[in-house]
């Protein structure tokens, strides 16, 4: 499934003391790896080999048990996201009002398939499934901010928005 | 520790300033002299007002308030869910109970200066079916929308500040759980429950009394209770309202049913997707274990109890039970065989109860009300309301709850307000990925847990998707199918496989590619995945095929034999084509096609070139002669 190149792993001694005190709060407790693979795709972004060696060590299970556990939740990621991370959602509510039509658009703009990242890093692109805002429906999501009522027409504008932003920096 | 003397007080000091919002208006500007304020302003803190911009509207009138010197007058409280979310970002103003509707920040200003300082309602940013033709203004209960809805599990949504454990504790808040453990024993507790008729809202139904006499039944010094919050049925969001609207009463709930099967310990399993609705939850478990309505000794009796959040990571499998519990011990979520049921050997091995969210919102209030008021709300098998996500092609979309029994026609027509753009009404879709369909023909049904399983359908978690004319109902199976392609967790074969070859099925009647004889494997294929699959995920997957081929074969005979697709949304049997006698020859469609699949002379009609064309539709949006049409 991972087509992506390796990333080289970029984590610096700061990231590894807040994982390590993720690990130590979580260490006793019954079920603790879920919390501690959230913890650390929070840290890090996503969850590199390294990373889950770590928790491996920490925790005292098996590495291929943690790679089983994230692995199974499309939550978590073993690949880095872009720094602007898209997703449009496909729940039935925003399906039957056109989100495909939306999908489509994005994929076309960005060059990308859902699911992937552009190579410059910038965006990300993931279809959800329902984030409950279906009153809004077809929504499109990019980072924290919420886009209803979407349009494929609307997409250029709005994904354009984000690149400028990132070329002013 | 809290005592129940305590909690009376807490109840006394804060009910008039809650009561004001469930008043009608005279009554409530009566009161609202006792309360400080002269006005309150609610607006909804929910999920879909928040997506709709009402953190910007809540930061702007508070900065407009207090710029009039207005904010010790008016108070301002961040509520749940209203239900209107088609509407939002929704306000709503007490004492005289105005509902404004799409509220932007350039609204607000003129709102406080003739409304909450002058008085004078602004009309014209009402929801308008609240002004009446003489210029009245109609309370929120009185328009169609709420008319015929019945507020059980949703009461307080819309009407507390989820983030404030007194407003929850002033209307009734951990009354029942004072009542159950100062005057009654397990065995009563689960006997009201039994005999109130309440069956779990999570979709399969089943009796929440009987669930837990069997927990309480098993032996064991460690039980939990678990509440599933892993609301994964897109285009279902009732659980995420009730808990981002009314955490406390999920709380309550666990605690009660903890005391009454002997449990210490209660775990609810969340979606990391709703992130306002986990900071609320969280709150509200913290808040409790300050106010000692969590932890040692509650109300200082024996009954200790305390609830730990964890979060799902994505996986629609984990809302069944069994997948659930292997989560929260920290493996993937895949489910396990039963027997044993969790009563018996649950998580981590111990006799667990799970309950949903909604069906918790139900139990303070049966145990304030007694069983007997909620088995009068209903039809004779399904009890008390049901709250639903309706959603789709619906005018009102939102969040609505109604006395079981309440017709198909009554949601659609009345309370969501019919289909938009004149469109006619097709089926609705309950169950999600797991339900079918309801047919136009079946509207008239009233709808319990029983009507829809008649129907080939179910309850499911509430998720209502209302679909008109120019939804394809192949394509809808599909939809699904994919859906449920993506989150089988692999674990048994007729699951795992069987999802994906039926989707292939599909696929290849949405292609054109199919055959008759394809129906036919369809049903077959069905049938033992039904049979043989490990748990409802894999169980129900094929139903809305089933559904969906019973009540619309000719659809999918239409795709098959004729190789059409009537409601034009599958593209591979689309063909966009010119009129020639309409074509003016304008070269507009052949200038915007983005495939160059458009060649002609200027003045002379075009043509589209099919190999090329991509179906985008961009043509016949441009035409300004009608002179494209969709085959």
């Amino acid at each position: 499934m991972e087509k992506k190149s390796v990333h080289a792993f970029t984590g610096t001694a700061e990231q590894e003391s807040q994982l390590k005190a993720v690990i130590k709060e979580h260490h006793d407790q019954p079920g603790g790896l879920m919390p501690v693979l959230q913890g650390a795709q929070e840290i890090y972004g996503y969850l590199p080999i390294e990373v889950q060696q770590m928790i491996a060590d920490g925790l005292n299970i098996s590495l291929s048990e943690v790679y089983g556990v994230a692995t199974f939740y499309s939550q978590f990621s073993l690949t880095p996201k872009g720094k602007n991370r898209i997703s449009v959602c496909l729940g039935t509510a925003c399906y039957v009002k056109g989100a495909d039509k939306v999908l489509e658009a994005v994929e076309k703009k960005l060059g990308i398939k859902s699911g992937e990242c552009t190579e410059d890093g910038m965006f990300s692109l993931d279809s959800t499934r329902c984030i409950g805002a279906c009153g809004l429906a077809p929504v499109m999501m990019i980072n924290d901010e919420v886009y209803g009522k979407m349009t494929p027409e609307q997409v250029d504008g709005i994904i354009d928005k984000y690149a400028k932003a990132g070329d002013d920096q | 520790m809290m005592t129940i003397e305590q909690l009376n007080k807490i109840k006394e000091e804060k009910r008039e300033l809650v009561m004001v919002r469930k008043l009608i208006k005279e009554q409530g500007e009566e009161m609202a002299k006792h309360t400080g304020y002269k006005k309150q302003v609610l607006i909804c803190g929910g999920t879909g007002c928040t997506s709709s911009g009402s953190h910007k509207v809540i930061e702007t009138l508070e900065d407009s308030l207090k710029k009039h010197g207005l904010e010790k007058d008016i108070l301002v409280v961040r509520t749940g869910c209203f239900g209107l979310c088609a509407l939002g970002p929704i306000m709503i103003v007490y004492p005289e109970g105005c509902f404004y509707s799409q509220m932007t920040p350039d609204h607000i200003e003129r709102i406080v200066e003739e409304h909450l300082k002058n008085g004078n309602v602004v009309k014209e940013y009402l929801y308008q079916e609240t002004v009446h033709s003489d210029g009245s203004i109609l309370s929120l209960n009185e328009t169609a929308f709420y008319k015929k809805q019945m507020r059980v599990a949703l009461r307080n949504c819309g009407v507390i500040d989820p983030e404030q454990i007194e407003e929850y504790i002033a209307v009734d808040g951990y009354q029942a759980l004072a009542k159950v453990l100062t005057t009654m024993t397990g065995d009563e507790v689960i006997d009201e429950i039994t005999r109130s008729g309440l069956r779990g809202r999570g979709g399969g139904g089943f009796p929440t009394g009987r669930k837990w006499a069997f927990a309480k039944a098993t032996e064991s010094d460690i039980k939990y209770v678990c509440c599933n919050a892993d609301e994964g049925d897109p285009g279902a969001f009732m659980d995420r309202s009730i808990l981002e609207g009314d955490p406390h009463c999920v709380i309550e709930a666990m605690a009660i049913a903890g005391y009454s099967i002997g449990a210490q310990k209660g775990y609810v399993y969340v979606r990391a997707e709703y992130p306002i609705a986990v900071k609320r939850l969280q709150i509200a478990v913290d808040q409790a274990r300050e106010y000692g309505l969590l932890g040692e000794h509650i109300f200082g009796t024996d009954f200790s109890f305390d609830i730990e959040i964890r979060l799902g990571a994505g996986a629609f499998v984990c809302g069944e039970e069994t997948a659930l519990m292997t989560s929260i011990e920290g493996h993937r979520g895949e489910p396990r065989p039963r027997p044993p049921f969790p009563a018996v050997k649950g998580l981590f091995g111990k006799p667990t109860i799970l309950n949903n969210v909604e069906t918790n919102a139900n139990i303070a209030q049966i145990i304030l009300k007694g069983a007997d008021w909620f088995s009068s709300i209903g039809t004779e098998k399904s009890k008390g309301t049901k709250v639903f996500a309706l959603g789709g092609k619906i005018t009102n979309v939102g969040l609505v709850e109604i006395p079981m029994g309440t017709t198909l026609r009554e949601i659609v027509e009345e309370i969501g307000g019919g289909i938009p753009n004149g469109k006619k009404f097709k089926a609705a879709q309950t169950g999600g990925p797991s339900g079918g369909c309801i047919p136009a023909s079946h509207i008239d049904t009233p709808i319990d847990y029983d009507s829809l399983i008649a129907l080939g359908s179910m309850m499911g978690s509430g998720g209502l998707i209302i679909l008109d004319e120019d939804t394809c109902m192949v394509d809808i199976s599909k939809f699904y199918l994919d859906f449920t392609v993506d989150e089988s967790c692999g674990k048994c074969t007729p699951c795992r496989i069987g999802t994906k070859r039926l989707n292939q099925l599909l696929e290849k009647i949405t292609e054109g590619k199919g055959e008759m004889e394809d129906l036919e494997k369809i049903e077959e294929l069905a049938k033992h995945m039904k049979s043989s699959s490990l748990c409802a995920l894999g169980q129900s997957a094929p139903n809305p095929v089933l559904s969906t081929l019973n009540y619309f074969k000719d659809e999918y005979i239409a795709h098959i034999k004729d190789k059409k697709c009537p409601a034009g949304v599958c593209k591979k049997l689309m063909k966009y084509e010119i009129k020639p006698d309409l074509c003016k020859g304008c070269t507009l469609c052949a200038r915007n096609c983005p495939a160059n699949a458009i060649t002609g002379k200027v003045r002379e009609p075009h043509v589209i070139d099919q190999d090329k064309c991509i179906k985008c539709g961009v043509c016949m949006q441009n035409c300004k002669f009608n002179a494209i049409e969709k085959n």
